[in-house]
């Protein structure tokens, strides 16, 4: 068998995506449709050295992962929508306390337990705002499994540099189907180390003082320096603070090193693009429906194209504003009930031209259900 | 070959439905350089109730996994014939096993009852290699792909021990479909 052909689950192209990057330590609780990378990486890890710990429940593995990446560990946790829900609480002490750490939610239909074997893009909303209080999020996702491989990279990459939670959103539909991954040789794609403090042993390290490039070095947690982590507002030792002037800053440190690196961390794809009248706006399985339809009507001679984001936050608003400026209308293709064509109505010029193509019963989109509503649109009848 | 293969295989839970359909798929990236795409809609059933996978093989890029109008249809229950023999893509290939299923003459396309089953039992005796009979049955009729692609593809999620039962099953498959090749 060639080395680096396989032919995996969307599952599996993140675990080897995972292992790639450095993963070292997991800690999860099954689900449908995300079991396949906890089962998978409970064979693989130990045999690399790595440790996989099957949790309590979710919020013990949410836990979990933070505190081993606090010791200098690279972590991630799997799960779809009852699980995502029990892990909010974590994922924001996670933010609070800016630990790298990647979380993959193989969404499935919700709300409550819902359908758990069939697909769903549901939980959009729910990355960004699941946990309370104002901060930033960075969620990738994928459509195809190349790609799942390459964000499940980005998503370790981004959580080192930006010290942040990173959320994975993909659906059953990639998680589960099968297709062909080529893993990349050692070294073709860049991998994020931690940046780790050049403080020497016993000299007062400060946790959260930042270098004059913003960011924060971090110092494995038990080895050489004794330093406070919490969830409150803290200083720059890690002590807890309301003082109003620490806890303004921190706030909008928090938001802005995410806000501020839209661009850095904006992930897309374009398919017939270039000219196109209509453009569908799509991401993870129902981008492959839109791609389908997009070039099949390419063939006829229709000038359509598919803006597939990767990166869903922090929403690239520009990237929508600018792609979909000279469009005659712009339809988001997506399995819920309209969460990311919130966000490209309050991007684009004329909100008015955004039309929204879904479906929530469980199936996939097809490219029928988008055509149909095309015609719609385009004044051919139904 | 043909620039886009559509098939559909279905059946019961625990006939190796799927098993089969990730088996050809495997064979056509990895020993063919092809593409391929494999997905299967399910429930919460371990055994029993109806299996349905879904099987797109190119040499072009493959975006919508689903299959609406496959060009070959396996059918190995009668519930799935019953279910699913109206979506053959017209001229297509409906393979089915004697000894599960009963046809009717209401389709548009080429019907072949093979006695896999029979075959499997009465030469070898141990039904577990059906499903990889009927893949011979399927790369004799068809030729889609290349029999040792398949066959190396069995070998690669077989255990060792029972390779030999399950190479013998494909070849007794093979023969079987063979004869009706066109």
């Amino acid at each position: 068998m060639p080395k680096n052909i396989r032919f995996v689950q969307g599952n599996e192209a993140c675990v080897e995506g995972a292992l790639y990057a450095g993963l070292d330590f997991y800690a999860g609780y099954p689900i449908t449709p995300s079991t396949e990378i906890a089962e998978q990486l409970s064979q693989r890890l130990p045999e690399i050295g790595g440790k996989f710990i099957q949790m309590e429940d979710e919020i013990a593995s949410m836990c979990a992962i933070i505190g081993a990446s606090l010791t200098g560990k690279k972590v991630m946790t799997a799960t779809s929508g009852p699980g995502f829900s029990l892990k909010q609480e974590a994922i924001g002490y996670a933010c609070m306390t800016e630990i790298p750490c990647v979380i993959a939610n193989v969404q499935r239909g919700g709300p409550s337990t819902g359908n758990p074997t069939h697909v769903s893009q549901g939980d959009i909303n729910q990355a960004r705002w699941g946990t309370h209080g104002d901060h930033a999020i960075i969620a990738l996702t994928a459509s195809n499994h190349q790609d799942v491989f390459k964000m499940t990279v980005d998503a370790f990459n981004m959580a080192e540099t930006y010290r942040t939670p990173v959320i994975l959103l993909f659906d059953e539909a990639v998680g589960h189907m099968r297709e062909k991954l080529i893993i990349p040789e050692k070294g073709e794609l860049e991998i994020v180390d931690r940046l780790r403090t050049a403080v020497a042993k016993d000299v007062d390290y400060h946790p959260y003082l930042p270098r004059e490039d913003g960011r924060l070095p971090m110092s494995d947690f038990g080895a050489e320096h004794r330093y406070n982590v919490t969830g409150l507002f803290h200083d720059m030792w890690g002590f807890p603070s309301n003082n109003p002037k620490i806890v303004n800053e921190l706030l909008r440190h928090l938001v802005d090193k995410i806000e501020n690196n839209v661009q850095a961390i904006t992930r897309y794809k374009e398919h017939c693009l270039e000219d196109a009248e209509y453009i569908l706006v799509s991401y993870g399985s129902s981008a492959r429906s839109a791609i389908h339809l997009a070039q099949n009507r390419r063939n006829k001679g229709e000038k359509i194209g598919v803006l597939e984001l990767q990166s869903l936050w922090p929403f690239p608003t520009e990237l929508v504003k600018e792609k979909c400026s000279d469009a005659k209308a712009v339809l988001v293709v997506e399995m819920n009930m309209g969460q990311v064509l919130t966000q490209v109505k309050a991007a684009v010029k004329s909100p008015d031209r955004v039309f929204l193509a879904n479906r929530i019963d469980g199936q996939l989109i097809t490219p029928s259900n988008i055509k149909q509503l095309l015609r719609v649109i385009q004044g051919r009848g139904v | 070959m043909n620039s886009r293969i559509r098939m559909v295989f279905s059946g019961s839970g625990g006939q190796g439905v799927i098993t089969a359909a990730i088996i050809i798929a495997e064979a056509a990236v990895i020993y063919e350089g092809l593409n391929a795409t494999q997905s299967q809609s399910y429930g919460a059933a371990a055994r029993g109730g109806a299996t349905r996978s879904d099987i797109i093989i190119s040499d072009k890029e493959i975006n919508f996994p689903e299959v609406t109008q496959p060009n070959i249809l396996v059918c190995l229950t009668q519930e799935a014939y019953n279910t699913y023999s109206s979506i053959i893509r017209p001229g297509g290939i409906l393979l089915t096993d004697k000894r599960y299923v009963q046809t009717t003459r209401k389709v548009d396309a080429k019907q072949i009852e093979l006695p896999m089953y029979e075959t499997v039992m009465e030469k070898i005796g141990k039904p577990v290699v059906f499903n990889i009979c009927v893949l011979g049955a399927l790369i004799g009729l068809t030729e889609i792909l290349q029999a040792q692609s398949v066959m190396t593809a069995v070998a690669d999620r077989v255990p060792k021990d029972f390779l030999t039962m399950n190479n013998r099953a494909f070849d007794l498959g093979l023969v079987l479909g063979a004869q009706f090749r066109r």
